[in-house]
């Protein structure tokens, strides 16, 4: 079985992201970067595949500037076998997204596609979805178990009011929620293995489709903060303020 | 202006979300039809139909949509989409499940958790967890959007009675099955709907001491949370999980113990009315967006909250 899993170049999860004074953006000087973590769960699944013998072949793929190569680079090292640079300066939306990855689809084959859930920049938690309909294909988002048996995988999907089993028929597209797994460390062996692992570097332009815009953003604000609050000594004196200040008790 | 709203439903009871999401529905203006898929739905469709302001109720009952998978339902919405100019669904984890796919279907984009309508074109949603607002505009012949509930209040029930349309059409899910459900039941309210929520972090130290916070709870009728980091080190279950990629929650009070504040968590609860700290570490970030800090062992604060209350 041949996996195709699509990872995305975010900002690192433990920066707070500064809004630029002129609101048409945020403010990424010096921003440090890094494989979008639901991502990296999803590359996880894929080679722990591999390694369990269901998966034969692990190929990662990003959408992006050359940047996105150092993202390429972390899968790689992480067990992930070819990468394929989709390479394009436009703000890419998630159905720009599913439709290039749906072409890839089309060229690999693969019978199972992961993606993250959501990437925690734009936090839309669409591509999956979306690209199962363009490719006519069974979907299971959010999902903390995955096995495989035959032509058919058995899922664990997280919902609301707490867990829903499903059996998809392959070919499948499934995202990663958190507690899919927990991503390994690479080693620096496998760094420096990874760093001859073949990139291949594509045109996004070159798939004949219409890669621009659709969502116009109007401004980027800043939420507004909340008044510091006061420290109370001790749980009486908090269960005070909350009754006779607060009244919420 | 023509608006249809996706029902969430829970087979006997109408999902509180889908109040919200009509709401802001009615923001937009015009017309808003409501669509319900599933079995044995009559009761709930009874209960939409007494909404206020609805127009039309579509309601497609066959055992085909028991389960209200995302394969066939969104080919029972995709050709109803051409008589709308919007159409919303609750940005719960079926909402979302969903509406991506219709989009992709439809060949539009789609909007992820909206939380202001400033026009029919034009919305508010976070970005960045929240750390930055998006002032969005589109121009497309459908637009789809999830909505985040706890930005709009719900609509009431009144003595509507909305025009009942059946739907016929059955699409068969030719690919994906149904196995099986383990949802919690939990005697508490429902995380998202409740007016007090009590979470708990890494500092809880363990699964068995969240018994800690059900005390607590069970005095203020709260429903109990977790952070990221508590899900993660297996303290919690996952649909405790409060946070920018669990639930979004806004109470009335909102009660943080032994929580940091890791830029995920602030971006699923800080739109709470009243937010109380309770953490050892006086450092802590969540104490920047408190209203109320405590700084203690909270293996000596809970038990006593837990009399005083």
């Amino acid at each position: 079985m041949k996996i195709l899993v699509a990872v995305k170049r975010v900002v690192d999860a433990n920066i707070k992201v500064r809004v630029l004074a002129d609101e048409t953006g945020i403010d990424m000087n010096d921003t440090k970067m890094a494989l979008n973590p639901f991502c990296e769960i999803a590359v996880e699944e894929a080679i722990r595949l591999k390694e369990s013998g269901s998966a034969s072949e692990v190929i990662v793929v990003s959408i992006g500037t050359e940047k996105s190569q150092e993202q390429l680079r972390t899968a790689l090292a992480l067990g992930a076998d070819r990468a394929i640079l989709l390479q394009t300066n436009e703000i890419m939306e998630p159905l720009s997204v599913a439709k290039l990855l749906a072409k890839l689809v089309q060229e690999e084959q693969p019978e199972l596609v992961i993606l993250g859930k959501q990437s925690i920049d734009s936090d839309n938690n669409q591509t999956a979805q979306m690209l199962a309909a363009l490719t006519g294909r069974p979907q299971g988002t959010f999902i903390s178990q995955l096995s495989v048996d035959d032509c058919e995988i058995h899922i664990t999907r997280e919902v609301d009011n707490g867990l829903q089993k499903l059996s998809l028929q392959l070919p499948a597209v499934v995202s990663a929620d958190l507690r899919l797994n927990e991503p390994r460390f690479a080693s620096l062996p496998s760094i420096m293995k990874a760093k001859r692992k073949p990139i291949d570097r594509r045109s996004a332009e070159d798939f004949g489709i219409d890669l621009s815009p659709r969502i116009k953003h109007l401004k980027i604000t800043t939420p507004e903060e909340r008044k510091s609050g006061q420290l109370v000594t001790s749980v009486t004196e908090l269960v005070a303020k909350l009754k006779l200040e607060a009244e919420v008790i | 202006m023509s608006i249809l709203v996706i029902v969430e439903h829970q087979q006997q009871t109408l999902d509180p979300a889908t109040l919200s999401t009509i709401t802001a529905a009615q923001q937009i203006g015009g017309k808003i039809d409501l669509l319900i898929c599933g079995e044995n739905i009559s009761s709930v469709a009874n209960q939409a139909a007494k909404i206020e302001g609805i127009n039309q109720l579509l309601v497609a009952e066959h055992a085909c949509y028991k389960d209200q998978l995302a394969e066939n339902t969104c080919k029972l919405l995709f050709p109803l989409a051409e008589n709308y100019t919007h159409i919303f669904a609750a940005a719960t984890t079926w909402g979302k499940n969903l509406l991506p796919r219709l989009a992709a279907l439809l060949d539009v984009p789609q909007l992820s958790e909206i939380i202001q309508v400033i026009d029919a074109n034009t919305f508010v949603r976070p970005i960045y967890a929240g750390n930055a607002l998006a002032t969005v505009q589109l121009e497309e012949t459908t637009i789809l959007a999830t909505v985040r509930t706890t930005a709009f209040d719900a609509v009431q029930f009144g003595d509507n009675q909305a025009v009942t349309v059946d739907l016929d059409d059955v699409y068969e899910n030719d690919f994906s099955r149904f196995i099986a459900d383990d949802l919690s039941n939990s005697e508490r309210p429902e995380l998202t709907a409740a007016c007090i929520v009590i979470s708990g972090g890494r500092g809880m130290g363990s699964g068995d001491n969240f018994s800690l916070l059900n005390n607590v709870a069970d005095k203020l009728g709260a429903a109990v949370g977790a952070s990221r980091a508590a899900v993660d080190a297996g303290f919690a279950a996952n649909d405790m999980q409060v946070g920018q990629t669990g639930k979004i929650v806004a109470p009335e009070l909102y009660i943080a113990v032994g929580i940091s504040g890791a830029i995920q968590h602030l971006a699923g609860m800080k739109d709470s009315k009243v937010i109380v700290a309770i953490n050892q570490d006086p450092d802590a970030p969540i104490f920047q967006v408190a209203d109320y800090g405590l700084v203690s062992d909270l293996f000596e604060s809970l038990p006593q909250l837990e009399q005083l209350l």
